[in-house]
Order: C-alpha cells, then structure tokens, then sequence
C-alpha cells in the first residue's frame, strides 16, 4: 500500500453566525494515498465542501473557528502563515471548482490568466508562460489551443470551461486535485467528457484526486475509496466495492436505495430517506443519523465512534451488529 | 402503452425567437430555434417523459404547450379544443385544467406571502372556494403533500426545498387539475428528497388521475416515472417511445450516447460496459446544422445525414426515431 500524502485528523469547522455556531464540519479523520480517486459523497450541508475547502485554508475567516490537523506530506497546514500556506496551494493542493463561470474572471483572457497564475510562482519570462499555456490547454482536449488562448471565458461552453478550470490547476503541477462538484453543472454527455479526463489525468500522471460529489454514478465511475457524510460526520470510509456491495451504514444505504437507476427494474416504490438533515446549529446528542433511521435503538443515544467493524480498513458510524445489519439491508437495497 | 383517450395533442409546434439589431428600426437578424415542430400525444392518467440537454428547447416547450408563451406556429389541442391563438379570457377555464410545477422552489413561491395565500389564491382567483372553506381546503392539500397543517401561516424561507416542492404541488394540485408539467421537479434537490418527492407524485397521480408532462435532463429519474419518453435535441423530437423500448433498444444514436453518458452506480457493471463518449458540445440553435442537427457529433454520420434531414419514422412498434442510420432495428432503413 503506498504511502498517505495528505492526513486530515479531527478536523472540526465551525461558524459563528447571527443564530448560533453552526458546526459545519465535525471531527473527521482520513488519509489520501498517492495516485488515489477519493471520493467524499453527502448531501448539501453534510460538509463536504467546507472539508474540501478547509485542507487548502479557504475556511479561513474571522467567524470560523477550525481546530484538529491536516498534514501534507509530514507538513501541518492548519495554523500555516497565509504566504506559507500559498507555497503548497495551487504547487502541491490544486483546486476545481463546479462553476466554472464564477471561478474565472469574466474580463481576462483565458490564456492570461493561467500566464499570470504560472508567473505568480514561477520565473519564468511571459513568452514561456504563455507557451505553457497553450500546452496545457492541449493537454485537457481543448482543440485549437493557439487560438483559445486568445479567447475570454464567455466564449467557452460550461465543460470547455471547465477544462480550463482543469488546465490551470494543473500548472504548477500538483500532487493533489480537489475538485468539488466538477460536473454537477454540466450536461450528462459533457460530464462523461470530464469524468474521462480526471482519469486519464489520474492514471497518466499519478495525480491524487479528491472528488467531492452527491452523485453515486460519478463516484461508481471513478473512485477507489468513497467517504460518506452525513451531518458533517462521515459515517462511512471504505473502497468503492465495499460502499456498493457490502454498505455498513444506515445512511449508506438510503442514498443507495434512493437512487432511480437504469439498469433495474422500475415502477416500484423508491426506498426513501424519511424527513430532512438536522440542523448544524444543534445537532443530535447520539448518532446523528439517528432522527431518521428506521433502525434506531436506545444504544444510538450515545454517539458511535468511526471504527472497523467488519474488519479491514472498512470504518462506519452505526451501533448495529454487522450480521443483523446484513438481514437489515437486504431490505433496502438488493 | 394508452391509458385512454388523448388528453393533450400537440401538432407541428414551433417557438421561434427572433433576434433583433439596429439603431432607430430593430430589423430580425436570426433566430433561435428553440422548438422547431414538436409534435406529441399524452394520454389521460399517463406520464410522458421529456429529457434532452441544456438548451434542446425542454423548457420553452412546456411554456408553449401551456400557452405562457405563444407560440410561433403549430396546434395545441387539451381535451380536443385548439389553445393556440385564444385570447387570456377564452384560456382561463382550461387553464384550471392545466398546471405546473416549476424547477427552482426558491424562486417558484413568492416570498412575502403565506403558505396558506399561495396554495389558496388560485382557488380564490378561480372563485371556487372562500373564507372558511377555503382554510380548510388548503390544509387538506397540505396535508395530502405531506406538509403540516399548521404549516397555513408560515412564509416559503422557513421551509427546506423538499418541503417547498411540496408546497408547489399543492399548489398545483389545488384546482383539481388534469393534466400538470413538472418541469425538472427534482433536479435541484438532493437524492433521498428526490425520491420523496417522486414517490409523492406518483401516489398523486394514481389518486387523482392526473397526466403528467415530466422533464428532466436525470434519465433515471425519467424512466422511473414515465410510460413513454421522447428525447429532444435542438429544438426537435428525436425519438419517442414505449419507456421501456427505449432503455432497452434506443434507436437514435443520440438516445445511445445520453443513456451510455449516465454512470451507473454499480462499479463493476459499470466498468463492464461499452461506453459511448460524444464529443464536442451542442451546437447553437440559432444556427442549427443542415440536414441531422445531430450529425456534428454522430459517430456513424455519413454524406446524406448532412444534406438531408431524417424524418420520424416507425422502425419498431410505437417507437419512432429520426435518424438516416438506426441503431437496435434489423433491418435498418437508409
């Protein structure tokens, strides 16, 4: 097994607002492997993002307060200086946004703003920059890169945008991508285009992903470790054969029973997750998924640690006994 | 698969916008071809699918089938009367008749009425009901979309965008209408409340005997919920067909490459299958492609797909495609 590069250990977000702290992200732990597809799946408000968002200092804000440790190759990066902290962003950590529009700058260039991103951390001349970027816009399938350089970002449709997006995280060659929601706004055929992209960038250059999704295809596509979230937990960390055939938890579950999918039989009732998320302001004393799981029983009154339950490095957040749980899901899922 | 008599005929529809330029006297310089002869049957107490990408004209469809926008040419014919060319007057007894349930539960309830004023004014303007009754007949229908009724007094922020969907149901449920189009009911809400939400139309329209026009660009969800399903691509029908028939045998290779874009959430049947990835993006309507607008991005375009345009054929029983080299049919007609 190779070796974690990025380790998040009890990593806990919270913001003060006007009706109270919300507790967006509360006490999670992982690790990302070299050349690793991790995939973090949950709903809006679980804390995906905000984790995502946490590991490159983006969090950072008067009314947040952000606590636990995110290392990088043995380098701690929660308490960086901002200047330190930039050294690592964008070299090392490249982020991608899911709307490409809001993430470039409607008045530049395309070519110049991925020549300006180069020469803010390298030094090199403008003429070899510039070079660099019609490269790398080759690079991620833009046709005619001489010419798109040249362009503005109106001109580009959502998934060539997007692909820019990609180029530019790519310049300073990182070992790790985030990309948070990638495709959520583009179209089935042109998310196929992208989703294709992200891995021939992870295979070809060993780029360690971590994809931040709600979406069970895209992560079914793509991922070789899938942490689930739920209430700024995660309730589930495992590969992505043991998240589809053998989920431990409750949750888990759910989002899998819910899905409309092609290739089963339809017309039957959708298994549904009854009632919505709680509220971050006050969350749940015991398990937090607890309000809205039909397998509750008074041992959830207490919080359930993430722990290997089933043996292996497959961890989950649920009280249940593994073999009752597996007459249990039968249910749910087939 | 007929349910009963036709409910809604719609024949040749077109929606053109004219693009306009110039200084004192606006002079047409195109056109966006959003519909471009769209022709569709629905069935009493049948739901017909409608998916297509951003932009194939879906949405403008629905507006001028609803007359929300008239139509440039073409027929509209709800329980055998012609809509096109009446007056607001002559539309409003059929429009009781006709609802809608709109993407965005944000933007689709007004924020500075009540719950009980939202459901309750299309009943009031409709004059069908009033003071007491009228309460109580909108705490029925908050009731019925699984809403509480104590829930009458509250404003739309209070609630979460599942439960506001409900509240846009109920509106649209509140006339006892026949025939309701739930543009994108769900696509922006997450997976477990999708299901809820899917799960509650579908009691609806079995209580009710409601006919559903459902679009959507998620193809599971589509044929989750559809008898029949026709496909859009640049403003035009492509295909149209039993639901089944067309997951099983998709004769347009347009209809081939949406269902081979969606990932299926299952990693080793999704990694068995043979994917079809288009490339490029979907060209502007304002200056479609001569002959297939499809062939741009066709794997198995040849001379004629870009001289002539293919016509709706019947290639397998009720499942017309248009399309010069048909996938799935034996004996494919050039």
């Amino acid at each position: 097994m190779t070796e974690a590069i990025l380790k998040v250990d009890d990593l806990k977000v919270s913001f003060a607002t006007e009706d109270g702290v919300v507790q967006a992200v509360g006490g999670v732990s992982f690790e990302l492997r070299a050349g690793e597809v991790l995939a973090i799946v949950g709903e809006s408000g679980s804390g995906k993002s905000v984790t995502a968002q946490t590991i490159t200092g983006l969090t950072r804000a008067s009314n947040a307060r952000i606590t636990g440790s995110v290392t990088y190759r043995d380098r701690e990066l929660n308490g960086l200086e901002d200047d330190q902290l930039r050294d690592v962003r964008g070299e090392q950590i490249a982020m991608v946004f899911q709307d490409p529009m809001s993430s470039l700058n409607p008045v530049y260039r395309v070519g110049d703003q991925i020549t300006e991103m180069i020469r803010a951390h390298r030094d090199v001349s403008k003429h070899e920059a510039a070079d660099r970027a019609v490269e790398l816009l080759r690079s991620v399938g833009i046709p005619n890169p001489e010419r798109r350089v040249r362009h503005y970002p109106h001109e580009f449709s959502g998934g060539m945008r997007q692909r820019v997006m990609i180029a530019m995280a790519l310049a300073l060659e990182p070992d790790v991508l985030i990309a948070d929601e990638p495709t959520t706004a583009l179209d089935v055929t042109v998310q196929a285009q992208i989703l294709r992209l992200l891995d021939d960038l992870n295979r070809e250059r060993d780029l360690a992903i971590i994809l931040i999704t709600h979406d069970l295809g895209v992560v079914a596509e793509i991922a070789d470790r899938v942490l689930v979230m739920y209430a700024g937990q995660i309730v589930e960390n495992a590969t992505l054969d043991e998240t589809f055939y053998d989920p431990q938890h409750p949750y888990t579950w759910g989002l899998l029973g819910s899905l409309m999918r092609l290739d089963q039989t339809r017309g039957a009732r959708l298994a549904q997750i009854p009632g919505q998320p709680p509220s971050l302001l006050a969350p749940p004393q015991g398990c937090r998924f607890a309000p809205r799981c039909s397998h509750r029983f008074d041992k959830c009154d207490e919080p359930p640690p993430l722990e290997a339950r089933v043996g292996g490095d497959h961890l989950d957040r649920c009280w249940l006994d593994p073999e009752e749980k597996k007459t249990r899901r039968a249910q749910v899922i087939s | 698969m007929s349910k009963g008599d036709p409910l809604l005929e719609v024949t040749d529809l077109v929606k053109h916008f004219p693009i306009k330029s110039g200084v004192i006297i606006d002079r047409e310089v195109a056109r966006v071809r959003a519909v471009d002869g769209v022709s569709l049957t629905l069935h009493e107490g049948e739901t017909l699918g409608l998916v297509g990408e951003s932009g194939c004209g879906k949405s403008t469809l629905c507006r001028a089938i609803l007359q929300l926008t008239q139509p440039s040419s073409g027929s509209v014919k709800f329980l055998g009367e012609e809509l096109v060319g009446r007056s607001h007057r002559d539309l409003r007894p059929l429009r009781r008749q006709m609802q809608m349930i709109f993407q965005d539960p944000f933007a689709s309830l007004n924020p500075r009425k009540r719950v009980g004023q939202i459901i309750g004014d299309p009943l009031q303007l409709h004059g069908l009901s009033s003071g007491a009754e009228l309460k109580r007949r909108v705490q029925e229908l908050l009731d019925r979309v699984g809403l509480s009724p104590e829930h009458y007094n509250r404003y739309p922020h209070e609630f979460s965008g599942g439960q506001r969907q409900r509240i846009g149901i109920a509106r649209a449920l509140a006339l006892h209408p026949k025939f309701i189009v739930a543009d994108e009911p769900v696509s922006a809400l997450d997976v477990s409340v999708q299901a809820q939400i899917i799960n509650l139309l579908k009691e609806l329209q079995d209580e009710f005997g409601l006919s559903y026009l459902f679009v959507a660009h998620d193809l599971g969800v589509v044929r989750h919920v559809s008898d029949r399903v026709a496909v859009m691509y640049l403003g035009k029908v492509v295909e149209n067909s039993d639901t089944e028939d067309l997951f099983r045998k998709p004769i347009h290779p347009y209809t081939n490459a949406l269902l081979s874009a969606v990932p299926i959430p299952d990693p080793k049947r999704n990694a068995a299958r043979e994917r079809l990835v288009l490339q490029g993006d979907v060209p502007s309507p304002i200056d479609p492609p001569p002959g297939c607008s499809f062939h741009t991005r066709c794997p198995w375009a040849t001379e004629v797909c870009t001289t002539d345009e293919p016509a709706l054929l019947e290639h397998a029983a009720a499942h017309v495609a248009a399309c010069h080299h048909p996938r799935n049919v034996e004996h494919a007609a050039v």
